[in-house]
């Protein structure tokens, strides 16, 4: 690791203060990513701000129709809070499945998608829930907020504070883990609200996370598995490496689409 | 350079660590508890789990001075002077490891595993180990080992 400066922040608006005048900063949260990256030279931060003992973003509350996620929340505490499980099962599974129990007890949501790694899990709920983020300044829609391979569209002294998740009549998120690192190669979060069906994809695209509208159409008129069945993913701009082509990926992510749809209506 | 403090095994220690001293390695070489393991670096292979705080994580992947103001418990901390903890007893009946070198890190996440689910299947226990790596084993008996415990 290169050298940088160590701050650990009190408050969300002590951290705020601090990245805005750093030259270079970055935001700790639970670190999973952000050291490993630092171990190898990918990334020299010169202050490292330190989010993780913040109380007052690591709240999991219900307000009116939405579950709201402090940003400090770790995985663990997402998939064990009887609010989230009692009311969107599905994200607290997804929250149970993420790396490994050790990765969970450190990782946050705040984290996770700040990073929008292309292959991590709840930039796929935040999309398929229709998720607001909120940061210092602003409230942003998950479909603003997602813009691209590790790229969001919060500012460079942005923070984000907590996740507003509407409550689904019900849904579900079908991920196939890569065997080794267990994050998704493909991963598919459906949920069903009372006019619409939304479907977000994680693990296969070039760009990131995204919505498959294609998807969302049919199943909005017919929720069925030989609906979902016919819609079938293009692999033009599916990720293609040693783990797997665009063509078998674009086919896993038909597979666990359908899986879900499957599930949802057993 | 800050000044850290952190209690370990029960014994405050203050010192002052540079910014990017992982958490590990002021375990291992300011603390000389060498029984924390550095496997992977990679936080892959789980041999440099302890508990931070009562929860399991990886020492490799967290700056010492993350932990300034945290309870740490180690492999060396579980024994109660000579009687085993009940886990390291079931991982020697059952002859839960080979060369040795990962089972500090399978001991304290077996423990974390026992500490939040009390009566775990095999599956369970198999599916919570996946942050742990041995190549030794082949995980039979470390399974066997942590049912046994958990049924104790």
């Amino acid at each position: 690791m290169y050298k940088f400066r160590y701050h650990k922040a009190q408050s969300v608006d002590e951290a705020k203060k601090l990245l805005t005048e750093s030259n270079e900063g970055k935001i700790l949260a639970g670190g999973q990513t952000l050291i490993p990256t630092m171990k190898q030279r990918l990334a020299s931060p010169e202050i490292l701000i330190d989010i993780g003992n913040i109380k007052e973003i690591q709240n999991i509350d219900k307000k009116n129709d939405s579950i709201i996620i402090g940003a400090g929340s770790k995985h663990s505490s997402v998939a064990d809070s009887n609010v989230v499980i009692s009311h969107i099962p599905a994200l607290a599974e997804l929250a149970e499945n993420i790396g490994d129990p050790h990765v969970r007890h450190m990782g946050t949501i705040g984290g996770s998608i700040s990073n929008n790694d292309p292959t991590a899990d709840y930039p796929a709920a935040c999309l398929g829930l229709g998720a607001t983020i909120k940061t210092v300044d602003r409230e942003i829609s998950a479909d603003n907020f997602f813009t691209g391979l590790f790229e969001t569209c919060l500012n460079e002294d942005e923070i984000v504070i907590e996740v507003g998740f509407p409550i689904p009549k019900k849904s579900c998120y079908m991920k196939f883990p890569n065997p080794a690192s267990r994050y998704a190669m493909a991963g598919v979060f459906i949920a069903v609200f009372n006019s619409s069906v939304k479907v977000a994809v994680t693990g296969a695209s070039e760009n990131g996370v995204f919505r498959w509208t294609k998807m969302e159409d049919v199943l909005s008129s017919n929720f069925t598995v030989s609906e979902a069945e016919n819609v079938k993913l293009s692999p033009e701009g599916v990720m293609s490496d040693i783990h797997g082509d665009s063509d078998y990926r674009a086919n896993l992510v038909n597979v666990m689409a359908k899986r879900a749809v499957e599930k949802l209506n057993g | 350079m800050p000044n850290i403090n952190i209690n370990i095994n029960g014994k405050d220690y203050s010192a002052i660590t540079e910014e990017r001293q992982l958490l590990v390695n002021f375990i291992r070489d300011e603390v000389d508890l060498t029984g924390t393991h550095v496997g992977c670096d990679t936080s892959q292979c789980g041999s440099c789990v302890i508990h931070l705080n009562g929860k399991a994580i990886k020492s490799c992947t967290m700056l010492a001075v993350q932990a300034d103001g945290a309870e740490i418990l180690t492999i060396e901390g579980v024994a109660e002077g000579d009687n085993l903890h009940p886990m390291q007893e079931a991982f020697r009946e059952h002859h839960g490891l080979q060369c040795g070198f990962c089972t500090p890190g399978m001991i304290m996440s077996a423990i974390d595993i026992i500490n939040r689910k009390p009566n775990p299947d095999e599956q369970t226990v198999r599916e919570e180990l996946e942050g742990n790596l041995c190549r030794c084993t082949g995980y039979q008996n470390i399974v066997k080992a942590i049912l046994s415990a958990a049924n104790k």
